[in-house]
């Protein structure tokens, strides 16, 4: 355990330091993340110009799925994506060998290989929407929704690494996939609606299938303080059972892996 | 030009051949357009107890199915071919050959349209049954515009990525300046609301720039949103801004391959 807990140490160091070598992208991708953030709120504030309340949301409300979408996008394209786009090349180009000699697990290898530490700026910008709107409801989250949510947000980062397992098993099988991180974030993007919204059929594929309600709308909830605390732990059980699941799938996977060129 | 011509029929079939070898990849494409199904189940929810302004429930239907349409027979993915061969190398291979590498790209994507429009199908079928043909427009003249609109969508988003392509040979790799027309694209185009919907200044700026002409002025025109002589001149700033990007697409690759020195491959 310590041994993985240094290589984590030496994999993050590593990618903060290619990141620091091109500081002026680093500053652009900074500026990036902070237009973004707010770009992003056009969408909601053009819907709520319309609307007072939106599927039982409030602005306010639906303020605070946003700012759990905007952490979430940072976890995502701050340690999950880059990494992704990292193996799919390993795969294609069969240098995946390399990372399968080395004396540690190979899924650890591969989902730290490397990170984009300015996403960072990402859970600020988030972290300020959450301000803004409790701010305007004219009350602020009680220790326990804190607590939760964080919990929870513990849960979301689980089930979006547990997709992205899915997503790199699924590389072993097709082989050119370099669209595979664009897919992951255009259907991501549905995350930033409450998902009381979608009915029938989406509502089945947003919970169970892409579970993008329990990434952002559950804790939101939490954080509002109107989550039922079975519906959290049942977050808790889906999240675990789905990392056990891609971790099953990632075992199988890899034993199809046929060393592509070398 | 002559050798260029007779070498597009082989093109467009090895372009055929690649997108039906590469079936699963297309399949991801086609997934990672779904979004106007997203926005339809949202505004739905919102045009649920009243209309918002033109759109009621139905409008919005007819307005995001269309929209997939278009998006689906429009999109292009050559800016990551560039950035990944320019970046590799590997372009100097592509440039050996007697043919302006864009062309050779262009012919690529043409040929994955067979696919692209049998996947839209399903989609033209289920707006017909679930809407009724009364949802969209019956000019005749504008229902048989309606392909060349989405022809000069698909130029548009192609020479565009052409343009931001070429800009990999000044600075490697081009693709943040991409995800910022990515990102604009996604409110400006009326991709995820109609631009009608905007605050005015924001709708005049959306009018303005080319954005719109890549998906919601098809859109809008064959869901009998637009009179003939508005879309008439749509039409004209559409193609004008297409005539604008492939000659801004010829200068670039020119300046560009000038500097273009292939490392590894």
């Amino acid at each position: 355990m310590r041994r993985y807990l240094t290589l984590l140490a030496i994999q993050l160091r590593a990618s903060i330091a290619v990141a620091m070598q091109y500081r002026v992208d680093f500053l652009v991708q900074g500026g990036l993340a902070l237009f973004w953030t707010s770009w992003s709120l056009v969408p909601i504030l053009v819907v709520y110009g319309r609307r007072s309340s939106i599927a039982g949301w409030s602005f306010e409300e639906a303020l605070v799925v946003i700012g759990w979408f905007t952490v979430m996008k940072g976890v995502l394209e701050g340690a999950v994506n880059p990494s992704l786009t990292a193996v799919v090349e390993h795969i294609r180009k069969g240098t995946l060998d390399f990372v399968l000699l080395k004396p540690a697990d190979a899924q650890f290898l591969v989902s730290t290989a490397k990170f984009a530490p300015w996403r960072s700026l990402d859970v600020v910008g988030g972290i300020a929407i959450f301000a803004v709107a409790f701010d305007r409801m004219g009350r602020w989250p009680s220790a326990g929704a804190v607590l939760a949510s964080l919990v929870l947000l513990l849960c979301a980062t689980l089930i979006l690494y547990a997709l992205w397992i899915l997503v790199v098993s699924s590389a072993f099988f097709v082989v050119k996939v370099d669209n595979l991180s664009f897919l992951l974030l255009s259907i991501f993007d549905a995350a930033r609606w409450p998902a009381d919204i979608f009915r029938g059929a989406l509502r089945v594929v947003f919970t169970v299938i892409i579970p993008l309600a329990l990434m952002t709308t559950y804790p939101a909830r939490a954080l509002l303080g109107t989550l039922a605390p079975s519906h959290g732990a049942l977050v808790l059980v889906g999240a675990l059972a789905f990392s056990a699941f891609a971790r099953f799938v990632w075992l199988r996977s890899i034993g199809h892996y046929t060393s592509a060129s070398s | 030009m002559r050798r260029t011509l007779r070498a597009i029929p082989t093109l467009l079939r090895v372009g055929f051949a690649e997108s039906v070898a590469y079936r699963a990849e297309m399949f991801v494409w086609l997934l990672s357009t779904t979004m106007p199904l997203v926005m339809l189940a949202l505004m739905s929810a919102v045009a649920r107890e009243a209309p918002v302004g033109r759109f009621g429930q139905a409008e919005f239907g007819a307005y995001y199915l269309a929209a997939l349409v278009v998006r689906l027979n429009a999109g292009a993915w050559v800016i990551w071919e560039v950035n990944f061969e320019i970046r590799q190398g590997t372009l100097a291979f592509r440039l050996l050959r007697p043919i302006h590498p864009l062309v050779s790209y262009a012919c690529s994507n043409v040929g994955a349209m067979p696919l692209r429009l049998l996947a839209s199908l399903p989609v033209v079928a289920a707006a017909l049954l679930t809407l009724g043909p009364g949802r969209f427009t019956h000019d005749p003249l504008l229902l048989a515009l309606f392909p060349l609109t989405v022809v000069g969508a698909w130029l548009i988003t192609f020479l565009a990525m052409a343009v931001i392509g070429a800009l990999a040979f000044a600075i490697d790799s081009s693709s943040s300046v991409f995800e910022l027309w990515l990102g604009l694209y996604g409110v400006f185009s009326g991709y995820l609301i109609p631009l009608e919907l905007f605050p005015r200044w924001l709708e005049v700026t959306a009018k303005l720039l080319p954005f719109r002409f890549m998906l919601s002025f098809p859109v809008e025109m064959v869901i009998g949103m637009t009179p003939r002589a508005a879309a008439l001149r749509e039409l004209a700033i559409q193609w004008t801004y297409v005539a604008v990007l492939a000659l801004a697409a010829r200068i670039t690759w020119r300046a560009g391959l000038r500097r273009f020195a292939a490392f590894g491959g």
